[in-house]
Order: C-alpha cells, then sequence, then structure tokens
C-alpha cells in the first residue's frame, strides 16, 4: 500500500495555512491566538501572581502551571467530555516541559504563571498549536525567554513521511504521529513525542521535516508578535 | 568575522532575536550574551546607547524596587502594620514605626489610621531576595488618599505617563484642574471634578495606548486642547521637550 496523495490534497511536506494574532484578550497579562488548518488555540497568560495552595510554592523560583482544555464542542461532531481527564492532564505536563527551558522565572519567588490554552476548535495536532500559542503569549506578557518556541507534529502516514497531520492521518491505521517542539534560535528540542511505529530513517527525516516546518511557524509568531506594537498611521 | 548591529534602533524585536553579532558590543538589560551575539531576552524594543544594546520592556508585570514610590491598597491589618496590596505578584508590610511618628499604645485599634480597603502613597524601603517588601510613609507627598478614583495602566509605561521631570503629568494637571499621583506600579489616583477627571483618565489611556510610539507630548496637547475647549499652556508644552 503506498500513499499517493493526502486526504486533503496538500504536499507531503506542505504544511496547513496558519494565522496567528497577539494580544486578543485584554484583562490577561498577555495572550495569542493561533490557526493551523483547522485547528485553533487561544492561550492566555496571567501572572506573574501569588500562588495558592501555599505547598505548591518555590521559594527559589517561580513556577509554571499550564492548563490545556479542548472545548466540549471543538471535535469532529462527537461531544468531547468537558473538564479534565487523564489525557490533557499529561497534555498540560508535556506543554510545561516544552516552555520551562525558555523561561526564566528566577525574579518571581513563590509566584506563578498561569497559562490557559482552550481549544475551541481542532483536527489534530493540538498540543503543537498549544505551544506555539503560549509561547507567543508569554512573550506578549513581558515575562525573560531566552529563545521562542515552535511545535508542530511530523509523522509517517503509510509509507510516506508528512508534516502537520491532520485528524484523518494521524488517525489512519498505518501511520506515526510525531509532535515536536523546537527552539527556533538555537535549534534545541524542548518536545519529542511519538505514538505509533516508525523505522530509525524515516524518524530521522521526520525530525529534520518537522525542524524546517518550524522555522515557518516562527515567521509566522514573529510577524504576530510585532504587529502588536506596531506603529499605527 | 564583521562586527555589526542586526536591527535598527527602536525596532521591536522578539526574545531570542539576535541583536548584533561581536564582542564590542555589550548586553544590556533584557538582553544575554550567546556565544559572540547579543540576543533578546523578551519581547520590547531595542535601544542603543554606544556599544551597550538594552530592551525596553513593552509589558509586563510590576517588580518592587527600592526607594520607588507606589500606591497601595490596605488588604489586612496585622499585629504591627499592615499589609498592602500593590499590583504585583507579591505583597507590601506598613510597620508602625514607618507609619506614623505618633505614639500609638498597645493594643490600640489600627484601623484608626488607616482601613482595609483605604490605598495610599507610599516608598519602598528594603526588598529581599524573597520579595518581602517594606514600605513607609515618612517623606515628602506620602499620605493616605481620599476621595478620587484609581486608574490601572501597565507598570511599563508609567515612565511615559509622568513624562520628562514630569511634564506630562503636570501638563494633564494644569489641563483637567486635577490632582494626580503617579504609582510606579501603575495605579494611578486622581481627584478633581466629574469632567475633569473623565479627561484626565482618557489622558492617560491614550497615552498607555501609544507610549511606544514617536511624538506623544504633541500628540497629548493637541487631545487636551480638543477636549477640554482651553489652550493648554505653551509654557508647560516648552517644559516637556
Amino acid at each position: 500500500m503506498t500513499y499517493h496523495k493526502r486526504f486533503d490534497g496538500r504536499g507531503f511536506d506542505e504544511i496547513r495555512p496558519m494565522s496567528a494574532k497577539v494580544g486578543i484578550i485584554p484583562r490577561a497579562d498577555g495572550s495569542a491566538m493561533f490557526k493551523i488548518g483547522n485547528t485553533m488555540a487561544l492561550c492566555a497568560v496571567y501572572g506573574p501572581r501569588d500562588l495558592h495552595p501555599k505547598f505548591m510554592q518555590n521559594p527559589e523560583t517561580g513556577i509554571l502551571r499550564i492548563n490545556y482544555n479542548m472545548m466540549p464542542f471543538s471535535g469532529h461532531g462527537e461531544r468531547v467530555r468537558p473538564g479534565g481527564g487523564r489525557r490533557s492532564k499529561e497534555i498540560s505536563m508535556v506543554m510545561q516541559n516544552s516552555l520551562l527551558p525558555v523561561l526564566n522565572l528566577k525574579d518571581y519567588p513563590n509566584a506563578v504563571v498561569d497559562v490557559f490554552v482552550e481549544l475551541p476548535q481542532t483536527d489534530a495536532g493540538t498540543r503543537c498549536a498549544g505551544i506555539t500559542a503560549a509561547a507567543m503569549a508569554l512573550a506578549d506578557a513581558g515575562l525573560e525567554m531566552k529563545d521562542m518556541v515552535c511545535a508542530i507534529a511530523a509523522g509517517r502516514v503509510e509509507d510516506k513521511i508528512v508534516v502537520d497531520l491532520n485528524y484523518l492521518e494521524d488517525s489512519h491505521e498505518d501511520g506515526c504521529d510525531i509532535p515536536v517542539a523546537v527552539m527556533p534560535n538555537s535549534g534545541n528540542i524542548t518536545l519529542l513525542q511519538m505514538d505509533g511505529e516508525i523505522s530509525r530513517e524515516m524518524l530521522k527525516e521526520a525530525i529534520k521535516k518537522a525542524r524546517d516546518a518550524c522555522k515557518k511557524i516562527y515567521d509566522v509568531q514573529k510577524a504576530a508578535l510585532k504587529a502588536r506594537f506596531a506603529q499605527r498611521e | 568575522m564583521t562586527e555589526e548591529i542586526v536591527v535598527q534602533d527602536k525596532e521591536i524585536v522578539v526574545p531570542g532575536e539576535k541583536l548584533a553579532k561581536g564582542m564590542s558590543f555589550l548586553p544590556g538589560p533584557g538582553t544575554y550574551r550567546d556565544n559572540d551575539c547579543v540576543v533578546a531576552q523578551k519581547l520590547g524594543m531595542v535601544s542603543v546607547e554606544g556599544k551597550v544594546i538594552k530592551l525596553i520592556s513593552l509589558s509586563g508585570k510590576y517588580l518592587p524596587k527600592m526607594k520607588d514610590k507606589i500606591i497601595g491598597k490596605v488588604i489586612d491589618v496585622l499585629m504591627t502594620g499592615w499589609r498592602l496590596d500593590f499590583n504585583s505578584p507579591y505583597s507590601a508590610v506598613l510597620t508602625l514605626k514607618d507609619a506614623t511618628s505618633d505614639f500609638i499604645p498597645r493594643g490600640a485599634d489600627l484601623t484608626q489610621y488607616y482601613a482595609l480597603g483605604d490605598h495610599i502613597v507610599c516608598q519602598i524601603v528594603n526588598v529581599t531576595s524573597q520579595k518581602l517588601v517594606d514600605v513607609s510613609m515618612k517623606g515628602p507627598g506620602l499620605r493616605k488618599l481620599r476621595g478620587g478614583r484609581i486608574v490601572e495602566v501597565s507598570p511599563m509605561k508609567v515612565p511615559r505617563i509622568i513624562g520628562k521631570d514630569g511634564s506630562m503629568v503636570q501638563m494633564i494637571k494644569d489641563a483637567t484642574k486635577c490632582d494626580i499621583v503617579v504609582g510606579q506600579n501603575g495605579l494611578i489616583w486622581l481627584d478633581g471634578d466629574p469632567s475633569g477627571e473623565v479627561i484626565a483618565v482618557k489622558a492617560i489611556k491614550k497615552i498607555e495606548e501609544e507610549a511606544h510610539l514617536g511624538g506623544l507630548t504633541s500628540r497629548i496637547a493637541t487631545f487636551l486642547e480638543k477636549e477640554t475647549g482651553q489652550k493648554v499652556s505653551a509654557a508647560v508644552q516648552g517644559g516637556a521637550q
């Protein structure tokens, strides 16, 4: 079996059309929207602020707390069960781990930075869209970061390597999904997960293509952040 | 390898963006050195001062700094003082000793001096590494605020609201006949007749929105002239430059 043409007619390393906007939630300290194809992530950052419960406070540094949530109507028609679950808890944790390496919260002992990632519409690649939006929102909140973070999924569908899988490809019976988060300037990887099976050579190839795609995402992030404070008139 | 600045002065940069190549440039606040490059550490506006490259923050929370004049709100009354909230991740303590030179007997009701919900202008006298903050009421202009209203702005925009030597806030004061106190923490208290207060609030919000753009003083002067229908005194405008 070979995968000749992608389900939505894209090229094999073509990513879905992206758009981004920063500063969408005036009440938040930082906020951003990132849309890639039919997947849309909204992100609001509050803080640094006082952390409760008190036992979670760390006197050495501020902490990052991410809440990932798919809205009940966000899927493909079937209702997503609202509220936190095993899956959203895990994704919140991996997102936290992928964003912490760039953040410096040493100036904020005992405090917390709360990040809320909401997904009103999903078509696979939600954690990647969430990370991309969260990185923009954290920068918008004026926090110290040594780099941005961009994320995209790469993977395999039958015999082909594809970038930015949509839901049909992600749920394909003979496939593999690899979300990758990259610090675009240093090239370091901050998130690498894999669901499915893939050969060593194809894995290397997939990661390389994900890195290339992240450069395009970085350009979108940069443009959105700069547009926030651009000269009007 | 050539040494050069790769961005323009006053350009908006994002974290991780390369600002300059070469060891002869020095990283200022908001930037760091990565091998031989100077790199942005936050979202901000580039400011080149000779060989030093620094970033002016455009957003962020207030971090308490010694000797800052701030506006705080009493959120708790302690055994020997008051706890203040000042629009930051941390809270400040005002002790009896720093609050007044009156003799206060043991067990006195401290709410007679400052009650819950009162706003006061005070000065930070000490900040520890764990961000425990001590404030004092001893100094010129430090007092309890009675009446008026409080406006909240981003703490990063406060220098623009104050202006050079207080010229901007003086201009608003003169044009709207309001009494204004600007705290470094982004809380602003104003008191005057209602129509003047409304114009002052509008002017402050306009400054906050356009703080990163040039020619601010003249734009605010025209705005105030239009709103108040009076000429904004030239002497004040002259003082702003």
